[in-house]
């Protein structure tokens, strides 16, 4: 088993976390996250990482108040065994 | 190396297995509710700072009390407003602990206003977290001692008016006029920059505690998009826009680097040192055997009553004490008035050969009545087939009571006659074992040397006893018919 190493910086959002408050979503400096068009299981729009432009920089991981929602992982970071990020 | 992963601290639980509701996953608090955010910021700190499994968090009453549901810490969640005065008594018995009081503006600067700042100008050694968003937001939006001149809240329907409500209370500065806290610092939530600081804020107020700084408070201004009924975006606009200006953000106080560190040590005092400081170590510990009442005299539940000053609460001591020494279960608990004496007085007593679940006796199986009211008062509280025992020469009526047994006895007549009407309240005493055999008169008798402070009256209390020990003795025996 090699390990894996994340060749970019990503934003995981948990759909069911999140409480579709949009603080990531105005804090976010490249304007890479956005509400999504579908709703989740308690009826908000959740917010999404576009997939393109993340920066590593955390901001939206401290802007959000739900501990588990948001996770932001760094170029470089060695993924857990059996560990999925996206 | 610098941190590649943003993730749920270890500090929270896994699953919030406390939380009652289905999802394990998500807390409690409304879309864009400040309380999250700090929460994520304590828990980092606690973690990062590897004082997780020693941090004590006390959570206050208002939206946070239920911070107990994701922190994987100790936590006591403490009554209105007392979670300054909490944080206080546990860590000073347990200086080793990370104490951390959570409060919002309703819990510290409304109800609990006197336990903060006592607990600022004894500089205690905690960590307080101050979550302030200029309402009551748990109980429905109402107005806090926060809230800003003007704003409409559920209680301030047309606005907070300064000459109906007062004006918003500034904690940071009224405590930067104390000499002890350490470090005073209001931060914001409304943007990543203000975030920052107030995550560098909550990790210094936490590492004062654990260098022995001393009083480390920091203010959050917070959104509560539910109570300002806003959404969650334009509530960090209003932090910005107008509570900042009321509140002006910054360092009120840090004098972290100048003070030493001083780490409280709780006294470990030997129980021997303990005994002589109390002046008991001459005290003889002796058991005395236990007494064999009739069973309807067994595990009496007293009510004595009397004026304040006829040493009512004495001679429930005393009964406790020798139930102790006999080694029942015992308690007994006071009920008094403001004055010393010509108030009324009653006490509880218990003496039981089976654990005591309450203290109180609302029905007694014996009443001591010393004055007309009390036996007015209580007679009708006493159990069918109990006993009620009452001095005759101060209460000119009888117990109205046919269901009971009654003994009238002239207990302030006969301590009169030995020489101290204040005996009296011993000659009932003696009298009540006399006709009751509910203790051994020699165990009474010997807990005279402890209760009585005044050592000269030691001797009169016994001859009390003694005579009132007869006199109940007798009536047992007339009452009984031999």
């Amino acid at each position: 088993m090699g390990e894996k190493v994340l060749d970019k910086h990503i934003t995981v959002i948990n759909p069911e976390l999140c409480k579709g408050c949009g603080l990531c979503i105005v804090a976010c400096p490249q304007g890479v996250l956005k509400f999504h068009d579908k709703f989740n299981s308690k009826g908000y729009h959740y917010a999404y990482y576009v997939g393109e432009g993340c920066t590593g920089c955390s901001v939206c991981f401290y802007a959000c108040p739900e501990p588990e929602a948001i996770a932001v992982y760094k170029k470089g970071y060695v993924l857990k065994e059996n560990e999925e990020v996206l | 190396m610098a941190k590649l992963a943003f993730t749920k601290s270890k500090a929270f639980y896994d699953q919030y297995f406390r939380n009652p509701n289905p999802d394990k996953k998500s807390t409690h608090y409304c879309p864009g509710c400040g309380h999250g955010n700090v929460h994520k910021f304590i828990a980092e700190a606690l973690e990062d700072f590897e004082v997780v499994d020693r941090s004590i968090i006390i959570s206050p009453v208002g939206c946070s009390v239920f911070a107990y549901y994701y922190f994987d810490t100790g936590n006591i969640q403490a009554a209105h407003g007392r979670a300054a005065a909490v944080a206080t008594g546990i860590k000073r018995t347990h200086p080793h602990s990370i104490v951390i009081s959570y409060q919002g503006d309703g819990d510290l600067a409304a109800i609990g206003t006197a336990e903060l700042i006592h607990a600022a100008n004894r500089g205690e050694n905690i960590t307080i977290i101050f979550i302030n968003n200029a309402i009551y937001g748990m109980t429905g939006g109402q107005m806090a001692p926060t809230t800003l001149i003007g704003q409409r809240t559920t209680t301030t329907p047309r606005g907070r008016d300064v000459h109906n409500e007062g004006f918003p209370i500034r904690v940071c500065e009224m405590l930067n006029s104390l000499e002890a806290p350490v470090y005073l610092e209001r931060v914001s939530l409304h943007d990543t920059k203000h975030r920052a600081k107030a995550r560098m804020a909550v990790r210094k107020a936490i590492k004062n505690q654990i260098d022995g700084k001393g009083f480390s408070l920091v203010e959050v201004l917070s959104p509560c998009p539910s109570g300002w009924k806003m959404d969650p975006v334009d509530s960090i606009k209003w932090i910005e826009q107008e509570m900042t200006k009321v509140f002006p953000l910054g360092v009120f106080r840090d004098k972290s680097k100048e003070v030493e560190s001083f780490h409280f040590e709780k006294p470990q005092l030997p129980a021997d040192q303990i005994t002589d400081a109390l002046g008991l170590s001459q005290l003889k510990v002796q058991h005395f055997e236990q007494s064999k009442p009739e069973e309807k005299y067994r595990n009496p539940g007293i009510k004595a009553a009397g004026f304040g000053g006829q040493g009512i609460l004495l001679l429930g001591v005393a009964l406790a004490q020798a139930g102790m020494l006999e080694g029942y279960q015992v308690s007994w608990i006071p009920s008094y008035g403001p004055e010393m004496r010509g108030g009324t007085a009653n006490c509880h007593v218990h003496i039981s050969e089976q654990p005591i679940g309450s203290p109180l006796v609302a029905f007694p199986d014996v009443l001591i009545a010393m004055n007309r009211p009390s036996l007015e008062r209580f007679q009708n509280d006493v159990k069918e087939g109990g006993l009620i025992i009452y001095d005759s020469s101060l209460i000119d009526i009888e117990p109205s009571r046919q269901d009971v047994e009654i003994m009238p006895i002239p207990a302030t007549r006969m301590a009169d006659e030995l020489g101290n009407t204040r005996i009296a309240n011993m000659v009932v005493l003696g009298a009540y074992i006399g006709y009751t055999n509910a203790l051994n008169k020699e165990t009474v008798l010997a807990t005279l040397d402890t209760i009585i402070s005044r050592k000269r009256l030691i001797d009169i209390n016994r001859q009390a006893i003694e005579k009132g020990y007869e006199f109940g003795y007798e009536m047992k025996q007339k009452a009984s018919g031999k």
